[in-house]
């Protein structure tokens, strides 16, 4: 009798278990984003016109180059950034924000739209530090924008959504809501609250 | 003549696919080599500070990435202090205006507008060289910046 052959195992199914590599791989590779935090720098040109600012209405914030901070011509710790920028930033001394819940200490800012935060930093400062300071600052807008967008929300048909949901929802295209209507209430908030961050060179 | 009956009716045979397995893994392959995230080759150490109040990097706007760092192993002839590394290579700082210009020139004109400038420092490099460059991209126009950070609690950029 003749020798027989193996019989041939079938391959045709390889192709299958190939594309399924394939799709899964092309499905799964996520590009990891960079995410930071967003600034924006001011324009070259100097406007000569000198904005007088009370000094009251401005809190100071310099970083050494040891990294010690000094808020106010006080020494102050990382943590404690945050929640002496808000009671600053929501103050009200003046009366005329009628949203704010600060103390209305006549000897610190009028009202958000006219607090200042400054920031200094020396040449030696750490970038950590510098960023952790920004950090602190731009959490401090955001927790008084979402104790706002809590209030504001509701009325507006956005109910417990805080205001960085709310921006989230607002660049997400999958969102199905009324994307006008949540811009108009972001930029309200933002009219209340605006980010007034300046630095020093 | 029964014997030859059989073989003249199947005179389509099928096309042999067992081939076609091999083609498949080799675009699998080729694909998992080729797909490299275009990063520039970082030579210096980037060690991204945190911090949780973070926004996602648009990538539908264009980015151009700044680095600064001091040099990694390999290149200490180039010094302890943070450098500046635009593309592929060192630069000077008065290199970042003409790098910004390069940058714009190759995108399409709607887009201008739009380019941010995604400034990735490691976290032990001061200041001073940071601000020089936020300088020069004010000279520049490049205005939108973003400061590339990891995601974590800030408390921890600290205690290195």
């Amino acid at each position: 009798m003749a020798k027989r052959a193996a019989p041939e195992v079938n391959a045709g199914s390889m192709a299958d278990i190939a594309f399924l590599l394939l799709i899964f791989f092309l499905v799964t590779t996520t590009i990891p984003k960079d995410s930071g935090l967003n600034r924006k720098l001011p324009p070259m040109e100097e406007n000569d016109e000198d904005v007088v600012i009370k000094q009251k209405n401005i809190f100071e914030v310099l970083i050494n180059g040891k990294d010690q901070l000094l808020i106010e011509n006080e020494i102050a710790e990382l943590k404690d950034v945050r929640s002496l920028a808000i009671a600053f930033l929501d103050n009200n001394g003046d009366g005329s924000c009628n949203y704010c819940q600060g103390a209305r200490d006549i000897k610190s800012s009028d009202n958000p739209d006219k607090a200042i935060i400054s920031l200094k930093n020396e040449r030696e400062t750490s970038y950590a530090t510098y960023i952790s300071v920004q950090n602190e600052l731009v959490a401090a807008y955001n927790e008084l924008r979402n104790i706002r967008a809590i209030q504001v929300g509701p009325q507006r048909g956005f109910k417990g959504m805080n205001f960085v949901e709310m921006e989230a929802a607002y660049k997400d295209p999958k969102f199905n809501g009324n994307k006008d209507k949540l811009k108009e209430v972001i930029d309200q908030i933002r009219d209340e609250y605006p980010e007034k961050l300046s630095e020093v060179q | 003549m029964s014997k030859f009956k059989n073989k003249k009716d199947d005179s389509l045979p099928a096309v042999n696919t067992a081939s076609l397995p091999d083609i498949v893994f080799m675009l699998l392959f080729f694909f998992m080599v080729v797909t490299v995230m275009r990063e520039d080759t970082l030579m210096i150490e980037n060690r991204l500070p945190l911090a949780d109040q973070v926004e996602k990097l648009d990538k539908k706007n264009p980015i151009s990435y700044i680095y600064m760092g001091k040099p990694a192993r390999g290149y200490e002839k180039f010094g302890t202090e943070a450098r500046l590394q635009l593309n592929d290579k060192f630069a000077q700082i008065s290199e970042v205006q003409a790098f910004i210009n390069a940058e714009r020139a190759a995108l399409r004109e709607e887009l201008i507008p739009y380019l941010t400038v995604s400034l990735k420092v490691d976290r032990e490099a001061n200041m001073g060289i940071v601000g020089d460059v936020k300088q020069e991209l004010r000279k520049a126009n490049a205005l939108k910046i973003n400061y590339t950070t990891g995601t974590g609690d800030v408390m921890d950029n600290m205690d290195n």
